[in-house]
């Protein structure tokens, strides 16, 4: 007997072996389109697919940007929400800094908040 | 030699030995992946929906994989009227799907047009613009029909040859993949027909009228 074989050998050899498992499907599938199946592209076929009906302009269309507001509005509520509710929790057994950062994130929230105030995008329509 | 080929595989298979071709294997795994595009048109598409379900399951036949998209569909079920509005539509859907692709032409008004044959907005029959594999008359077929539909069509790509002059059309090269989707014209569809697809039976009652 030589040397003992390196722990990391079955390991390794595992390691081949799936990603011989996952590459083989495909390997033989790229085969057979390649050499097998008969390309048949076409104008139609390779048009973009719209239930049938045929696709009108370019899908890189711009989103309009004024939908910040709603960004800002659901990360002052929700965001707040979820980091209030440990918080509340956990507030007895606070340390002095971990209760003056948490006071410092509900300042830039609450900042957000006035902001939103006084842009008059929280009354209704 | 077909025949003593298939001789001698029954004598071989009768000591324990089984054989096979790659054709067959090949179409055995093609027939039981079958897999229909998520499309209904009309009151037939209820019954095709029923066939897909628990009750009558077309799972066993290993086509419960309604694809929602055409490039991933082999079968395109024309479950209903074909009105002349959608006929465009369900070339260009043909047209988008990869080959081999197969058409099952569902109840009375896919393959002639049915009791609104007569309509002016009705095509009468989708075997006009692409070439239907199975036809299946009924108003509505019953899912057992649409089955019975499905095992023929089994049975017809079992029996297509990868090989030779009788190779089916995705194998052929020089046949194309797409049909000429119809335009709406001054009266109805334009054209009318294709011709290289639409053969009409001789003697046929019901006349050509658009």
């Amino acid at each position: 007997m030589g040397h003992a074989v390196h722990p990391w050998l079955t390991i390794v050899g595992l390691l081949v072996g799936a990603v011989a498992f996952g590459f083989t499907p495909l390997a033989l599938a790229w085969l057979w389109a390649r050499v097998f199946s008969p390309n048949k592209p076409g104008a139609e076929k390779n048009a973009t697919y719209e239930c049938g009906l045929e696709s009108k302009g370019d899908s890189w269309t711009g989103f309009g940007a004024s939908y910040y507001i709603y960004a800002i509005v659901f990360l002052v509520f929700d965001v707040e929400a979820v980091f209030l509710l440990p918080f509340a929790v956990a507030f007895t057994g606070l340390s002095l800094g971990a209760c003056l950062a948490m006071l410092v994130f509900l300042l830039l929230l609450v900042e957000g908040l006035v902001w939103a105030y006084g842009k008059n995008v929280l009354t209704w329509a | 030699m077909a025949d003593e080929l298939k001789d001698l595989k029954i004598e071989l298979s009768k000591n324990g030995i089984f054989t096979t071709t790659l054709e067959e294997l090949y179409n055995w795994g093609r027939k039981n992946s079958v897999w229909p595009l998520t499309f209904g048109l009309a009151c037939c598409a209820i019954e095709m929906i029923a066939t897909t379900m628990a009750r009558y399951d077309l799972a066993r036949f290993g086509a419960e994989v309604f694809r929602p998209s055409p490039r991933q569909a082999d079968l395109i079920i024309v479950s209903g009227t074909v009105t002349k509005k959608m006929a465009p539509q369900v070339v260009r859907l043909y047209n988008q799907m990869p080959e081999p692709k197969y058409v099952i032409a569902m109840g009375a008004c896919a393959i002639s047009g049915g009791p609104f044959r007569d309509g002016y907005n009705v095509l009468k029959g989708i075997d006009r613009y692409i070439p239907v594999d199975v036809h299946i008359p009924g108003c509505p077929p019953r899912p057992e029909a649409l089955i019975h539909a499905f095992m023929t069509l089994q049975k017809k790509i079992d029996e297509q040859a990868l090989a030779g002059s009788t190779r089916p059309r995705h194998l052929q090269k020089d046949l194309p993949s797409e049909f000429p989707v119809p335009a709406f014209g001054e009266h109805g569809l334009e054209p009318p027909q294709n011709n290289d697809v639409f053969h009409e039976a001789a003697g046929n009652p019901l006349k050509v009228i658009q």
